[in-house]
This record gives C-alpha cells, sequence and structure tokens, in this order.
C-alpha cells in the first residue's frame, strides 16, 4: 500500500501550509516586537535613538535574526506562490458567475481570505521599501542619516506619500494578519472548541497592537503629533547634528 | 426444473454450523486460481466482494453507478435487528427468528430464517469492527430502539442514516481489497447478460456506460447482489437507476423467479406532487405515534385549505374503521385504507389521472396537547424535510402522506447456500427471495443484505468452487460467449435503430407501465384488474418496443438507451408479477387479493375485518417461474415445512 | 399547485472529456416548469422535451433523489447544488427561483474531476483516496463482541458528524483551490476518532494525503466555501483535526518493512 510510497512532510500542502503558519508565526513575532520598540518613538528622541543604538550595540544578534527573519520571509513568500500556483493548476477553469457562496460571511472576512496573495505581495513590496528607506537609507530624495533613526523615521513620515504608503501597507497588513492568525490555528490543526475563542481573540489582539501602532506612527509623523519639535528643514537637524557629533566625539 | 432447496436439517438451532462444516474449502494457495464475479456493491454485493477477496479469492466487482460507494443500500434510514438482547428485555435469536416468519406470513424457509436470526448477533459485531460508528449510551454502550412496533428493542442505529454507514463500511472493505489488488472494480458498468455454458453460470456480458463498449466477462462463480426490482413500478422509494436487467437476464437464462407478486408498501411516504414526478421519498413511520389520519367527508371539500374543514366534516377513517388501533393500524392495513379512501374520491392534494392521491396526517391536537416544542424535538428533522420536498409547513397545514412501493421480497430463487437453479450463479440481498416470505419486517433488509455478504457465501462460494474445480474450456472465443455478446449488440441496435423514429420518450411508457402495475398489481388485486393488466403490458410493451425515441447512438454515454434496457426488461417482469399474483389466489403478508379477506364479526367489538386470509393448504408453498421463451412462463413449487413455529392467522 | 415559472436556462454542454464545451441556451425548453418540481425533475423535463425534438438529451449524474447517495450535484449560478444551504441538487426545488429568473447550469470544476459528458465529471479521485487508507482492517471472523469496545456517546456522535460525508464533491467544487479536504478530513474524522481506528491512524492519514497529492487537488488556504456549501455541513474543523493528524504522523511514523507475504 501506500506506506512505503507516503510523499515528505514538506512536498505536501499540508505540511507546506504548515511551514507557512510557522514563518508566519515568526514574522508575525517579529512585527509584534518590532511595533513595540518603534511605540517608543512617543517617548521623543533621546528615547528613541537610544533604543536604536543599543540594537546597534549586539550585531551578533541583530544579524541573528535578520538572517532567520529572512529565511522565514523567503520560505513563507516561495511556498506561498509555490501553493498558489498548485491551486491554480487544480482550478483550471471558473464558473460563469462567482455568486456569493456563504452569505452570512462578513465583508472584512471575505475580503481578506480573498486578498491573502495581493496583500501579501504589497506587504512584501513594502518590506523592500522600508527597509530601503530606515535601514540601508537608499531611497533618493528621502532624509536618512545612519545613527539618527528619531529623525529618519519623523521625517520619513512628514513626507505625505510616505506616510500614505506605510498607512496603506499596514492597514493591508492588518488585512493579512486577520486572516493569517485566523489561518493559522486552523493550519497548525491547534483547534478545540473550548480554546478556538481565546485563541482568536488573543491572535487578534496581537494583530491590533501591531497595527495601530504601525497606522498611528505615520499619522502622528505627518500631522506633527510626534517630532514636533524637530524643525522642518532637515539641513538644520544635520547641521546640528555634526556639531553634537563632532562635540561628543 | 430442478429445486433442491439443500437446506439442512436436524435441531433448527444447530442446521447452519453442522452445514458449515459439511461445506467443502478451498485450500489458501489454490484460492487465488478463482476468480468471481460479483455485481452489485450494496451492502450484499461489496461485502461478499471484500470477504472473498480477503480469503485469498480474486473478485471482478461491477456497479452502473460512478462509485460502488452508491448503491441504494444507502438510503435506509431505520436501522439494523439483531439478536443481541443487549436491553435484557427477553430477545433471543429464537424470538427474532419466529418474529421474521410470522411477519412474513410464513412464506419462507425456516432454515433459512433461522440462520438470518442467528448471524444477525455477528453483523453487528464486525459492522462496530469497521468503525460503524452506531449510536451509543452515555456509558458506551450500543443504544438500541424499538421498531416497526416489536415488543423488544434490538434495532442498532445511527441517526437516521444507518443504511449510509453500513453501507460506507462495507465499501471500506471493498476499497481495502481494491488497494490490496484482490478485487478489480468496475464502476459506471452494467451487466446485459448471463452466459451459462453446459449449465453452469459462466460469466456476464457488460456494457460500459461511458464508452457503450460490449465486454464479456467470465469467471468461475457469478454472484448477483442487484437489489430489487421496486422501479417496475416507476415510482417507488428506489434509486432512479435500480433496475430488475442483471436477475431478469438471469431469468431468460434458465434462474427461476421466486414470488414475483411479493412487493411491499411502505405507507407514509410523501405523495405524488405532479405527473413529472422521478420518485418518491420515505417518511418514518414514527409519525402515525403522534399524527391523525382523515380525509374531507365530502369531495367538494378535498380542494380546500385543510384547517378551514369543521371537525364534523373530516374522516378520521382509520381510527372509525378500527377504534382499537387507530392510527397505528400495521402498514398493509392503513395503506390499503388510504387507497380505497382515495379511489372513493376523498383523496386530497394534486390531482393525477384524474385521482388525487394523499390522506391528511394532521399533527394540530397533538401540537394542541403536547406544545409545538416537544413535536419538533420528536420530529424535527422529518418536518423540515416534509418542508424541503413540499414546500408547506406541517407544523401549521397539515402533512400530505400516501403509500409508496419500497422493497420486493420476491427475487430469483436460490437453495440454502444461496445459489440459484443455474449451476454457480450465486444470488443475494434483495434480489434474491430468501428470507422474508411474503412480508418483511422492518429493519430486517440490511440485516440480509450483510448476512449474506459477509457471513453465507464466503462458505458456500467456497464449497462450489472446491466441488466444481476452476472453470476450464471457456475463453473470449466459446460460441457461448460470442452469441451472448452478438445477442446483446442486436437488441442494443434493434433500439438505436428504432428510437431515431420513436414518438415517445422512454419514461413516458415506464409511467404507463407503472400506472398499470400499481393500479392492479399494487396494494391490492383482484382476478378481474390482474387479468386486464395481463392483457395491457404485452401491448404497451409492443408499442413500446416499436415506437419509443432515443436520441443518440449506442457508443456513447447515452442514458436514454440504458433506461430503454431497463425497461423493456419491467415489462417482462410487470408480466410475470400480475400471473404470479394471478395464481396465488390467497391474501398473505402484501399479496392482498380481495377476493380473500375477512369479514367484520358482529360478535367481536372493534373487530373490522380486512385482513389476509391464507390458504395454506393451497399454497404454502414458494411459486418459482420459469421462462419458456417470449412471454411464457412455466410455475414450479417448492412447498415449504414449518417444524417450529405453528401456523396461525394474524390478529390485532 | 398547478403554479408554473418560465427560466432563462443556460446548460453546459460538452461530448466528452477532450472536446471543447460551451454553454447552449434552453430557454424555449424551460418553459412552464412546475414550481413543486426539484430540480433534477426539471432537467428530466427539459430532457423530455430536447429528446422530442431529436436533440441529444443533458448528461447528469444523479441516483437517489432523496440527498443521501451523493451522486448528483451540478453548479447553478456559481454555487454547487444551487442556492439553498444544506441541500443537495435533487431536494433542491424549484419553488427557490423566480419566474424569469436566468439559471447558468455546470458541472463541478477541477482538474481532480475531469468532465465525463455534459454535467457528469469523474469523481474516482475520490474512490481512490479511500482506497490509499479509509478504511479500518477487520477481517469477517476475528470481530470483539460489539459491546467489548466502550465507545462515549458525544465520541461517537462526533464520528457520526464526519462519518456524514455523502461524497458529492460539492466541496472540491466550491473551492477556489479545487481541493479535497473537507471529504479527505470528513473520512480521517469519523475513523480517526474511534478507538477502532486508532491503530491505522497514522498510517492512514499519511496514505490518504498523500493520494489526495498525487489526484492533483489543491491545498487548503482556509476559505471555508467548502463548509458552505457541504450539503451535510461538515465543519471545517475536521480540516483542523486532519492536519494536526498529518503532522504528528509525519513526525512519528516509520513505515514497516514490507514483507512478501500478504497482499500489503
Amino acid at each position: 500500500m501506500a506506506s512505503s510510497q507516503v510523499l515528505s512532510f514538506t512536498r505536501t500542502a499540508i505540511g507546506q501550509k504548515a511551514l507557512v503558519a510557522v514563518t508566519g508565526i515568526i514574522l508575525y513575532g517579529f512585527a509584534f516586537f518590532h511595533a513595540l520598540g518603534n511605540l517608543q518613538v512617543f517617548l521623543g528622541r533621546e528615547a528613541f535613538n537610544q533604543y536604536a543604538e543599543m540594537l546597534q550595540s549586539m550585531p551578533k544578534l541583530v544579524w541573528a535574526t535578520r538572517l532567520v527573519l529572512l529565511v522565514a520571509l523567503i520560505t513563507h513568500v516561495v511556498l506561498v506562490v509555490r501553493l498558489a500556483r498548485r491551486a491554480r493548476e487544480a482550478k483550471p477553469a471558473h464558473y460563469r458567475f462567482e455568486e456569493r457562496m456563504d452569505p452570512s460571511e462578513g465583508i472584512l472576512r471575505r475580503y481578506a481570505r480573498q486578498t491573502m496573495l495581493l496583500s501579501g505581495l504589497i506587504i512584501l513590496a513594502y518590506i523592500v521599501f522600508h527597509l530601503m528607506h530606515l535601514t540601508v537609507g537608499a531611497v533618493p530624495g528621502l532624509f536618512f542619516v545612519r545613527g539618527m533613526a528619531y529623525e529618519n523615521l519623523i521625517y520619513g513620515m512628514r513626507t505625505p506619500w510616505v506616510a500614505g504608503f506605510y498607512l496603506f501597507a499596514n492597514l493591508l497588513l492588518g488585512l493579512h494578519l486577520y486572516h493569517g492568525c485566523r489561518a493559522l490555528f486552523q493550519t497548525l490543526g491547534l483547534r478545540h472548541p473550548q480554546w478556538d475563542r481565546r485563541s482568536f481573540a488573543m491572535a487578534l489582539s496581537i494583530t491590533a497592537v501591531i497595527v495601530g501602532t504601525n497606522v498611528i506612527i505615520p499619522i502622528a509623523g505627518l500631522t506633527r503629533l510626534v517630532g514636533g519639535e524637530l524643525p522642518e528643514d532637515p539641513q538644520e537637524v544635520l547641521r546640528t547634528g555634526e556639531e553634537k557629533h563632532t562635540v561628543s566625539e | 426444473m430442478d429445486l433442491k432447496s439443500n437446506t439442512p436439517t436436524g435441531p433448527i438451532e444447530k442446521r447452519w454450523q453442522n452445514h458449515k462444516f459439511q461445506l467443502q474449502l478451498v485450500n489458501p494457495a489454490n484460492r487465488r486460481k478463482y476468480k468471481i464475479i460479483v455485481v452489485g456493491t450494496g451492502l450484499a454485493g461489496a461485502s461478499a466482494g471484500a470477504t472473498l477477496a480477503d480469503l485469498g479469492y480474486n473478485v471482478l466487482s461491477f456497479c452502473y453507478q460512478d462509485s460502488p460507494r452508491r448503491a441504494h443500500s444507502i438510503a435506509a434510514q431505520g436501522g439494523i435487528n439483531a439478536a443481541k438482547n443487549y436491553q435484557g428485555d427477553g430477545d433471543s435469536v429464537f424470538r427474532l427468528f419466529y418474529e421474521t416468519i410470522k411477519g412474513g406470513d410464513f412464506r419462507a424457509r425456516e432454515s433459512n430464517v433461522y440462520r438470518l436470526a442467528e448471524i444477525s448477533v455477528d453483523i453487528i459485531d464486525q459492522c462496530v469492527a469497521l468503525g460503524v460508528p452506531f449510536a451509543r449510551e452515555y456509558g458506551g454502550l450500543l443504544a438500541n430502539r424499538s421498531f416497526g412496533g416489536t415488543q423488544v428493542s434490538r434495532t442498532f442505529y445511527a441517526r437516521g442514516q444507518t443504511g449510509q454507514q453500513l453501507l460506507l463500511a462495507a465499501y471500506s472493505a471493498l476499497s481495502r481489497m481494491i488497494a490490496a489488488g484482490k478485487v478489480q472494480m468496475r464502476p459506471r458498468c452494467e451487466m446485459i447478460d448471463l452466459i451459462v455454458v453446459d449449465g453452469r453460470a459462466r460469466g456476464i456480458v457488460t456494457r460500459d456506460l461511458v464508452t457503450g463498449k460490449l465486454e464479456a466477462h467470465l469467471g468461475d462463480a457469478v454472484i448477483l447482489a442487484t437489489g430489487g426490482y421496486g422501479n417496475v413500478f416507476y415510482l417507488s422509494t428506489n434509486a432512479k437507476g435500480c433496475n430488475a436487467s442483471a436477475i431478469w437476464r438471469a431469468h431468460r437464462r434458465g434462474a427461476g423467479f421466486a414470488n414475483p407478486c411479493f412487493t411491499q408498501i411502505h405507507p407514509t411516504s410523501i405523495p405524488q406532487a405532479g405527473e413529472y414526478q422521478s420518485k418518491l421519498t420515505l417518511m418514518s413511520e414514527s409519525l402515525r405515534n403522534d399524527g391523525r389520519i382523515w380525509v374531507p367527508r365530502k369531495p367538494e371539500d378535498c380542494t380546500k385549505d385543510p384547517r378551514s374543514i369543521p371537525e364534523r366534516d373530516r374522516y378520521y377513517y382509520l381510527e372509525e374503521k378500527y377504534p382499537k388501533f387507530g392510527n397505528l393500524m400495521p402498514r398493509d392495513i392503513a395503506s390499503r385504507q388510504a387507497k380505497f379512501v382515495c379511489d372513493q374520491g376523498l383523496g386530497v392534494g394534486p390531482e393525477i389521472d384524474g385521482v388525487r392521491r394523499g390522506v391528511y396526517l394532521d399533527f394540530t391536537d397533538a401540537i394542541k396537547r403536547d406544545g409545538v416544542e416537544v413535536i419538533r424535538e420528536k420530529y424535527g428533522n422529518l418536518f423540515d424535510m416534509y418542508e424541503r420536498i413540499t414546500g408547506e409547513n406541517p407544523y401549521e397545514v397539515p402533512m400530505r402522506i400516501y403509500p409508496a412501493t419500497h422493497y420486493t421480497m420476491g427475487g430469483l430463487w436460490v437453495d440454502y447456500n444461496l445459489m440459484s437453479n443455474i449451476s454457480g450463479l450465486f444470488v443475494a440481498g434483495e434480489a434474491n427471495f430468501s428470507d422474508h416470505g411474503a412480508n418483511r419486517l422492518g429493519a430486517s433488509a440490511l440485516m440480509q443484505g450483510l448476512a449474506d455478504g459477509f457471513f453465507i457465501l464466503p462458505y458456500t462460494v467456497a464449497d462450489y468452487l472446491a466441488r466444481n474445480g476452476p472453470s476450464k474450456g471457456v475463453d473470449e472465443n466459446h460460441p457461448a460467449v460470442r452469441s451472448a455478446i452478438k445477442e446483446a449488440e442486436a437488441r442494443i441496435n434493434q433500439f438505436i435503430e428504432v428510437g431515431q423514429k420513436g414518438t415517445h420518450t422512454v419514461d413516458y411508457f415506464h409511467r404507463k407501465l407503472g400506472m398499470i402495475l400499481w393500479n392492479e398489481c399494487g396494494m391490492t388485486r383482484n382476478e378481474k384488474g390482474l387479468r386486464k393488466a395481463l392483457e395491457e403490458i404485452p401491448k404497451l410493451h409492443e408499442e413500446f418496443r416499436a415506437k419509443v425515441k432515443i436520441v443518440g447512438g449506442g457508443e456513447t454515454l447515452n442514458r436514454e438507451l440504458e433506461k430503454a434496457l431497463r425497461v423493456d426488461d419491467f415489462f417482462e417482469l410487470g408480466v410475470l408479477m400480475c400471473l404470479d399474483a394471478l395464481e396465488r389466489d390467497e391474501s398473505c403478508g402484501c399479496h392482498f387479493r380481495e377476493e380473500h379477506q375477512t369479514k367484520p364479526d358482529p360478535n367481536v367489538p372493534g373487530s373490522y375485518g380486512g385482513e389476509c386470509v391464507r390458504d395454506d393448504e393451497r399454497f404454502a408453498h414458494v411459486a418459482v417461474w420459469e421462462w419458456k421463451g417470449e412471454g411464457k412462463f412455466a410455475r414450479h413449487v417448492e412447498p415449504l415445512n414449518f417444524e417450529y413455529v405453528k401456523l396461525e392467522q394474524r390478529k390485532y | 399547485m398547478g403554479e408554473t415559472i418560465d427560466l432563462k436556462l443556460h446548460v453546459w454542454r460538452q461530448s466528452g472529456p477532450n472536446a471543447p464545451g460551451r454553454f447552449e441556451d434552453y430557454t424555449h425548453y424551460a418553459k412552464a416548469i412546475p414550481t413543486h418540481a426539484s430540480f433534477l425533475e426539471f432537467l428530466d423535463i427539459v430532457n423530455e422535451r430536447l429528446i422530442l425534438a431529436g436533440i441529444e438529451p443533458i448528461a447528469f449524474d444523479h441516483d437517489c433523489r432523496e440527498g443521501i447517495c451523493g451522486m448528483c450535484g451540478v453548479v447553478i449560478n456559481g454555487r454547487p447544488h444551487g442556492p439553498r444551504k444544506a441541500t443537495t441538487t435533487c431536494q433542491l426545488h424549484m419553488r427557490h427561483f423566480r419566474n424569469g429568473e436566468e439559471i447558468w447550469v455546470e458541472p463541478w470544476r477541477a482538474k481532480a474531476f475531469p468532465i465525463v459528458k455534459d454535467l457528469i465529471v469523474d469523481r474516482s479521485a475520490f474512490d481512490r483516496i479511500i482506497q490509499a487508507g479509509g478504511y479500518i482492517t477487520a477481517r469477517v471472523g476475528s470481530a470483539p463482541d460489539a459491546n467489548a469496545i466502550l465507545i462515549p456517546k458525544q465520541v461517537a456522535e462526533e464520528a457520526m458528524d464526519a462519518a456524514a460525508c455523502i461524497g458529492c464533491g460539492a466541496c472540491v467544487a466550491a473551492c477556489p483551490n479545487g481541493s479535497a479536504s473537507l471529504f479527505v478530513a470528513a473520512k480521517l474524522g469519523h475513523f480517526n476518532s474511534l478507538p477502532q481506528g486508532k491503530p491505522e491512524l497514522d498510517r492512514r492519514v499519511l496514505g490518504m494525503v498523500t493520494q489526495h497529492e498525487k489526484e492533483g487537488f489543491g491545498g487548503c488556504s482556509n476559505h471555508y466555501l467548502c463548509e458552505a456549501a457541504c450539503p451535510k455541513e461538515i465543519s471545517v474543523k475536521w480540516i483542523a483535526k486532519m492536519n494536526r493528524d498529518f503532522i504528528r504522523a509525519s513526525l512519528r511514523y516509520a513505515p514497516p518493512v514490507e514483507r512478501k507475504e500478504g497482499y500489503g
């Protein structure tokens, strides 16, 4: 019988989905702590830059984390694309009408599950942009000085299209995680009538923290609610920054 | 015709054990040399195929559906009987045997029925082991219920889907053997003819329903487990595809057909809604516990809203005629009385062919008495089903019910080994005539199917093989095989040719045939009607063969052609049913000859008459019919002896 | 009672698996349809008219017509088994359609369910999945007394919930990924919940999931449209259980050394 011919775990859709869920959890956890860290922007320039510096002072940890995240992200994306391709092959033709199958389903849930791939791709683009913007500093026209995390962030958010993109991408992230956090319990088989409501509630609150933080920051930056003390012209900061730089050295 | 029943003698409780010891065995190493053909994958077919394959035989299995999981055993709702006496309420193998014989109105073999009751116990064990999720009590023990008015609770059930769960268990066992390579499964493949060489069944001719290809399959034994022929009536509770062709073709090749007129009617089916109606759906008889059955007293009220008819204008005919039992009268009497009032012009519901066939089953009083919640609790799912089909809410408007055909006790004659008079041709389940006599008890059909397949055929088929050895000298080029294929080809081509110029669809003729049989050979029969039917059916058959319309050819999936071949056989079977009903000049069980019924006794209060009057002197036997060429039959008789159960008339 | 409606009917016609298919307009034959007819009886009526007009009737699968055999099933306006919840096509009645309503009838669509003809698809993949482990090995003669295995009522009821699957394939038809996860999970859920099914649990889940992959079904991405389309309302919680059992089995299962004897 099939016993000797079973497919290896990672070649089955369930196995692949489980890996997507596990890597999702890793990215999810990162997003959560990243958001918590970012909340320090409301504590002011000093605190935030110190936090950034503290992280920079642990290169091994940072690079290890980055490696894990990179692997997780690549696995997540590659498997999802593979699964999607497989799904498309399995369903070569569509119906004349796609009437709503389950009229009782809420609009948000419906939209979230239907747009997982699209939201995922946009989030991917957003991550690349975010890294280019605030980690590498390679987005032309946007303020970036290594070691000035607070200023980099605030001036970035003061640019309306940047703030808009952050806003948009994070709302999509919310949608993505909303479906994702429901799905991961299902995918990993961690469901039980006794726990279901609690586990969904927990996952949803974490999602709320992530999205809430990530949405508030661009709005606060754009409306000067945060970082309002910084001069409008970034060059001024740069000048004072250089002074400071020399002084401290 | 050789009708040796091969029933063992001696004490009845030892007969099957002794017989099994007498049966010869096949050496395990030799079993793989045999090929067994099994037609049908219902309870009997699937269980027989799986068990024989597990023993080491090669099995070739056929079904007309797209998967063996769909056979109509799946639709049985109520449950399966077994003399486990788990309830400690006085059940025993002997009691189940006794009640089955009596319920069958003394027209079944004692030895067979005792064996069935004996095996019933093992069936439940086997089914639980296969994973059937039978209903349980809180302590984890199996639950039982009383079914069909028995005084002991011996019915095992899985919600209202017992048949489904048992069939899926048999199917899973069969699937295991398919995976093991011991069963070769051919779905969407229909048996067209039986191949008999030198008096032995050697194979079958099939038509692949997708490609239309005719093929001969040869084997060492053939098992027909193809179900009943209730669809001869057009409207029945059977699945649309159920047919008699396999057993009919075997009959034409020499197999005796026993008691064809024994067809069971169920009193509580949802009535026909229009001429387009394709099948009838049963509802549980338990509804009669709380519902009151009535029709309007005045014909002009029959089209009115039943709620507007005042109490004095309602005719509670069962309660009035039979005050003692009222709405809980036995199945056959309740059915006949419904037909009687409808034929009088008091029926309700849509008028079809000039008659309204329906009576009210009214829960208004029960709802008033117990409250709507209690009724919903008891019958909620049945009410929902009724509403889904009829669009009427039975909590507010009385339900309409009418009797429907749902089981056929008649079938191919078999001996104690379930072998027909053609050597090597075995018949199992509803397709044979063996165990239910003139009437089947509720929850016994599933029991018989699995008894035959799991526990009887594996022994008796082995005995046949051991005695006869592998079949030799018959291959695809044997003249008998070639001619069988040629005949099938010619028959199909004939229909295709006629079909091009035909004027009426297959269903048109089938409906007409069904109507004749339902009227003349249904719930009640009389000599005049049967003679009339015997004239009408052959005429209609001739017309059918000349005027049936079939579009499309034979080399592709062609549902009209499939139907035409089946209906063609139904016509011949219909003639035989009427003939058998005419010759059996008595009433027994389901077979109610109007000439033979009890009269009301004026001295006994509550006496109502209308009961069957058997004629044990002349008819305590199985009537076995032999095919004598187109439309001609010869009647043979297998006498029945009763040593353990005393012949008596049913009294309530 | 005698109420009838006219419908604008479009039916997918395809003469064979590889033939091109197209919608045919049968509005002309879909007039005066009694509202009490079931959807299949509606197709019967159309077919009778087509036959008399010399047109090959629409081929569709059906058998018991009481919602239990699982043979029937067509997609009506994009929804498997039509618009009613928990209802097979044979149990759907025409009273749920409006006079003049446009109806598009199509077969199940999935790569693993090739079209045989018109509205008939080949669902033998389901049979092969069952053959890959959807059973409990219990030879006739070897069964212990039925009451020797105590099964709590709740467990039996749960197993029955899963076992109610009729194998119609609506879950596959509804799934945007063409996945049969709900079917496989229901069968696994039935056997794996029961004590009798435990000894073969790992082998069963690995075998059936592997076969599901080989048949070309897609994976589950938690849309849950299968549950919405299922005429027996089987819960997607069974998919979660399948996933858990599969992950666990993958981690701990070592296939036994196959021996020559036996058929295994």
